[in-house]
Parts: structure tokens; sequence; C-alpha cells
């Protein structure tokens, strides 16, 4: 029982690190009708951003915020060079162009930081373990992860939904043309939106760091996650992103957990530690794929069009 | 009719000599690098025809076309290492099985459209590429070597690496003539029609739906055989055959070549894969002429220069290069 809580509290930890990434992804698609298969980059450029700081300032919280800001500031620079260019265009050449984007950011992290990867370090009080209920243990540090992203998710829900640059974020996604034409400053909109999500998806791939390993390639498999949260949340919406994320989160764990133990009953020991997390991917596609046969538009679709 | 002497049409032609004369080539100056090269580039390239076909032409983004690969390969793979090595059962099991996976994918993706359309087939690749891990008596993510490519009898002998690049060159000629035959006849059209305006289609009467399912088959049973073809190029299979940036490097094959045309891909492949073998060097020589020592480090990252490649392709030349070269004026 005590392993099935904890194995939630890792469900909706992953959740939430997915959250990240699928917000600032659902935001970029709903608004600037772009599919970005570089925003894994940036997860990653965020983790090594952190681990650079962190290293040169020897404190873990400046590391966090200066490569906030460092992959805020390189999503403004990416949007400009690079994305501008292809908003309005084929669904196809997002997909090429950011794939092309891609292969580049994974050679760029090679040429500057090296191939073999570097760590994160917590802080030793962050080490700890808390007590959550009578006799039951949780590291401090995935505590804190997810009341971070759940007061980023507020933060952002307060962002889009209460604010005046939310009214012309949601403005720009119902009528572009509309909006540019009552005035509204879009391309510098559409800049700092991408800025935005390129700081969740950075913000997402240092605060997973300290749990794995900053290394090359690290964003290409959450992102493709991350794309199944938005598909099953439907697109463009964030409130979607968020129930779809713990949902797959959950499952992701759930079955990495459980389900090699489902197997041995049936089959041998080793069958089922490899087999496991096998299935438990398997999991998530099917559920996607069972959603867009019946809800091809999600689970929460954004405002119909 | 006698085809037009026009710059595309050379291209095509000085390309499949070239391929053709390859062996030839190889057995003159003992170099087989090119000709292992050349068999890799026409498997790679038969996949990159069947992605085009309905990419091209049916408009149907599939990011998850990798995963017949993955099928085709590891149908010659688990078969042979069960102690099943004739190719008459590996080959149509595995062009059978890539159909059926190819069914059940198109009848659920073809319900959608757009950028669902990209991502499910995506979702569906992935799922086949985390079952390839899980098989752990095949190898699981550290993959399966092949001990014996498939066995014909007396038929054919397929460790013959000439007759084995022979075999790829007349199957990826078959595979060009059957696309073009078939984009051209009025099953092409009807597809072409869809790619441009599918509620058109449907209003005049075409059930949409089943041509577009149909080529959506047609073109995982190519792949299959791509497959089937790599894994006994190789001698190897891996999960790895089936990651999606392998499915994105067959989108850049296609659009890099042009998917206006049939033989598009042919040409993007072996740029593409070109590319990856010289660039390095050409990096390397570079950076030797400008700073006047060799930088060996400099080599690894043509991916660097590939990447912003690709973004400028997309942005200035949507043609491809058979764009470039069929707006090129006879001269």
């Amino acid at each position: 029982m005590l392993y099935f809580f904890e194995q939630c509290l890792n469900g909706i930890q992953l959740g939430m690190l997915l959250f990240l990434l699928a917000a600032g992804l659902t935001l970029i698609f709903g608004i600037m009708d772009l599919v970005n298969l570089a925003h894994g980059s940036l997860y990653m450029l965020g983790a090594y951003f952190a681990a650079t700081f962190a290293g040169l300032t020897d404190s873990f919280l400046l590391g966090i915020g200066l490569g906030l800001a460092a992959t805020f500031v390189a999503g403004i620079v990416l949007e400009i060079v690079a994305i501008r260019p292809l908003y309005g265009r084929d669904h196809l050449d997002h997909v090429l162009a950011t794939f092309g984007l891609l292969l580049f950011f994974n050679e760029l992290v090679r040429l500057i930081w090296g191939p073999a990867g570097l760590t994160i370090s917590l802080p030793s009080q962050m080490l700890t373990a808390v007590q959550l209920l009578p006799g039951v243990y949780y590291p401090l540090y995935r505590v804190v992860i997810i009341l971070t992203t759940l007061a980023v998710a507020l933060l952002l829900y307060v962002l889009v939904m209460r604010t005046r640059i939310g009214m012309l974020i949601r403005a720009g996604a119902s009528n572009r043309e509309m909006a540019g034409a009552l005035g509204v400053n879009i391309r510098l909109l559409y800049t700092l939106v991408f800025g935005l999500g390129a700081a969740l998806a950075g913000f997402a791939g240092m605060i997973q760091a300290p749990l794995s390993f900053v290394q090359i390639g690290m964003g290409e498999n959450i992102l493709i996650l991350a794309f199944v949260v938005i598909i099953i949340g439907g697109i463009g919406s964030i409130r979607g992103a968020f129930v779809a994320a713990i949902i797959v989160g959950l499952i992701d764990t759930m079955g990495r957990a459980f389900l090699p133990d489902l197997v041995r009953i049936f089959l041998s020991y080793s069958a089922g530690s490899s087999a496991g997390p096998a299935l438990s991917s398997m999991l998530i596609y099917t559920l996607m794929a069972v959603i867009l046969v019946f809800r091809p538009e999600g689970l929460f679709p954004a405002t119909a069009k | 009719m006698m085809p037009a002497l026009t710059l595309r049409n050379a291209v095509v032609a000085v390309a499949i000599v070239v391929m053709a004369l390859l062996p030839l080539y190889s057995a003159m100056s003992g170099n087989t690098f090119m000709m292992t090269l050349f068999t890799r580039i026409m498997i790679l390239s038969i996949a990159a025809v069947s992605l085009n076909l309905i990419m091209g032409f049916g408009g149907m983004v599939s990011f998850g076309h990798a995963a017949y690969l993955g099928i085709g390969g590891y149908v010659v793979g688990i078969l042979a290492r069960e102690g099943i090595g004739s190719g008459f059962v590996q080959w149509p099991l595995a062009l059978i099985l890539s159909g059926l996976f190819a069914l059940g994918v198109g009848a659920l993706s073809l319900r959608t459209r757009g950028v669902y359309f990209i991502m499910i087939t995506l979702a569906f690749a992935q799922m086949i590429y985390y079952v390839a891990n899980g098989l752990d008596r095949y190898g699981g993510d550290d993959g399966l070597t092949i001990q014996r490519r498939s066995d014909f009898g007396g038929l054919m002998d397929l460790s013959n690496r000439t007759f084995f690049y022979y075999l790829c060159f007349v199957l990826l000629m078959a595979t060009v003539y059957f696309v073009w035959r078939m984009v051209n006849s009025r099953f092409g059209q009807v597809i072409q029609g869809c790619r441009s305006n599918e509620r058109r289609m449907r209003a005049i009467g075409f059930p949409t739906f089943r041509y577009k399912l149909t080529c959506f088959v047609i073109a995982g049973v190519l792949c299959g055989l791509a497959g089937v073809l790599l894994a006994n190029h190789t001698n190897f299979i891996s999960p790895s055959l089936m990651h999606w940036t392998r499915s994105g490097d067959l989108i850049v094959m296609a659009v890099l070549g042009g998917m206006g045309s049939v033989f598009g891909p042919v040409i993007g492949t072996i740029v593409l894969l070109m590319l990856e073998e010289y660039l390095p060097h050409v990096i390397g020589l570079v950076s030797y002429v400008t700073t006047g020592k060799e930088i060996a480090a400099a080599k690894e990252y043509w991916q660097l220069i590939l990447g912003p490649m690709l973004l400028l392709i997309v942005l200035y030349a949507r043609g491809g290069i058979d764009g470039l070269i069929s707006s090129v004026r006879r001269g």
C-alpha cells in the first residue's frame, strides 16, 4: 500500500514534468499553429544552462534562475532567427525545419559542452525525505518539484486567463488578423509566447536534471510523450494538457511499477523486467489511439474555431 | 515516346547508370566501400520512395514510416533466430505483416487529418519501437545479430555481395516503376485528388477513405521490403532502426530530393547519405585550409551544417533538388 502511494506520487511528479513541456508546446501550437520538434532541444538546453550556471556560481537556486533567463533568451533568439519565417506554412514544413533545428542543437551542445554530459548536484538540505503521512517518507526534492510545478501551473492559468497579456494571447489565438487590426503587436506577442514556452521547457529540463543526467538527446523521447499529452488533452488547451499530463504520468509510472509483477505471474521473472516498461509505454499509446478514435479533438478541446 | 532531354531527366539517367555500373568500378578498383554504401542508399531509397507515395502524392504526412523498416527487419531476424532461414517464408511474411500493420494504423489514423495524423502515426511507430525494446529473447534494446541471410535454396545467393547489390538495384527500379505507373493510373489520380481537395473528391462520389487506406497499405508493404533488405544487408537489427528520428530521416530524404516526382526521393537519399559520408571530410579540409592545421574534432559536427540546411531548403527550395533542377531551362 505504501509502495502504491509512493508510486502515485512519482506518477504525479512525472506528470507535472510533462505538463511543463506540454504547456509550452500546446501554447505554441494553439496560438501560432506551429509544430515544434525543437521543443525537446530547449528542454535539453535548459538543463545544460542550469548545470553550467550552478557549477559557476556554486548555488543550485542561482543556477536555476540564470538558466531560466538564458533559456528564455535562447527561445526568443530562436524564434526571431528561425521560427518566424515558418508561421502560416504547411505542417510538413514545420516538422522538417524543426527536425533540422533538433539536429543542429544536438551538435551545438556536443560542440560546446562535449559529448560526456553533465550532472547537477542538489543542495544538501534537499537530500532529506519528508514524512507525508505517519510512516510515509518521500524525498523532499520530489515534493518540491510537485509543489513548484503546481505553482507554475497556477501562475500560467492566471497569466493567460486573468491578465491583459493573457487576453492578448487569447485574442491572437482566436483571430490573428483581427487582433492585429486592433493594434496588437502580433509579432512581438508570438516572440514572447515562444520565449515563455522555451522557458517552461527549460525549467522542466533543469528540475528533472538532478534526478537523472544531463545529456545530449535527453529531450527526444520525453518530447514525444509531451506530444501524446497535448493530443490527449486537446491541442491548444492548457487545462487539457494539465489533466492529460497527470494521466500519462500516472499510467507510465504505475505501468513500470506494477506491470512487471503482473507479467511475472504468467511468464518468467526476466520476461517481467523487460516487458514491463514496454507494456506501460504501449499502454500510453493505446490510450492515445483510443481517444483519437472516439474524441479526435482530445479530452478538452480548445474553443471551437 | 522518347522522354525530352531535360536536366532533370539527365540527372535521373546519370544516377541510374552510375548505380548500374558501380559494381564494375568496385571490381576493377577493389574498392568495395562504395558498393556497400550504395547498397544502403538503394535500400533506403525504396523506403523513401514508398514514403513519398503517401506523403508527396497522397498528402498523408506519416511520421512513423521507419516502423515498417523495423517490422520487415525483425521478421527476418526473429525467424532466422528461430531456425527458419528460408527466404520463401521470411519475405512474404514480412511483407504481409507490414501490410497488416499499415492496415491497422491507417484505419485508425486516416480518420484524423493534419497535425493529428502526423502525431498518431508517430505514436504507433513509438509503440512498435517499445515492443521491440521489450523483446528480451531477441536482444531487447541491444538488438539482434542475424547469423545467416535469407536462404533462397539454389535460386539466389544473398551472401554474394555483387548479387545482393543487383538484387537491391532491380528491386529499387521495380519499386520506382511500380509507383510511377500507380501515380499515373486512375487510382493515383484519385489519391492526388484527395491531396488537393478531399471534400470535393468525396462530393463527386469517390470513397476517399478506402482509396487512401489502400495507398497507405501499399506504401507500408514497400517499406517493409526495404526493411527485409536492410536486415539482410547489415546482418543486424535493433530497435534504433525504428526510433522516431529515423522516420524523420526518411522524411528528410523525400523532401530533400523533391516530393513532386517519383524519382526525387532516390536523389534525396543519395545526396543525404553522401553528405553524411563526405561532409565530415569536407569540413575537415576546410578547417585545415583556414586554420592551417588538421582539426579532427571539426569532422564530427557535420549535422551542425545539415540542420540549418534543412531549414533553408524548407524556406527557399520547397521542391527540393528535383524542383531546382527542373526549374533550370533546357539549354
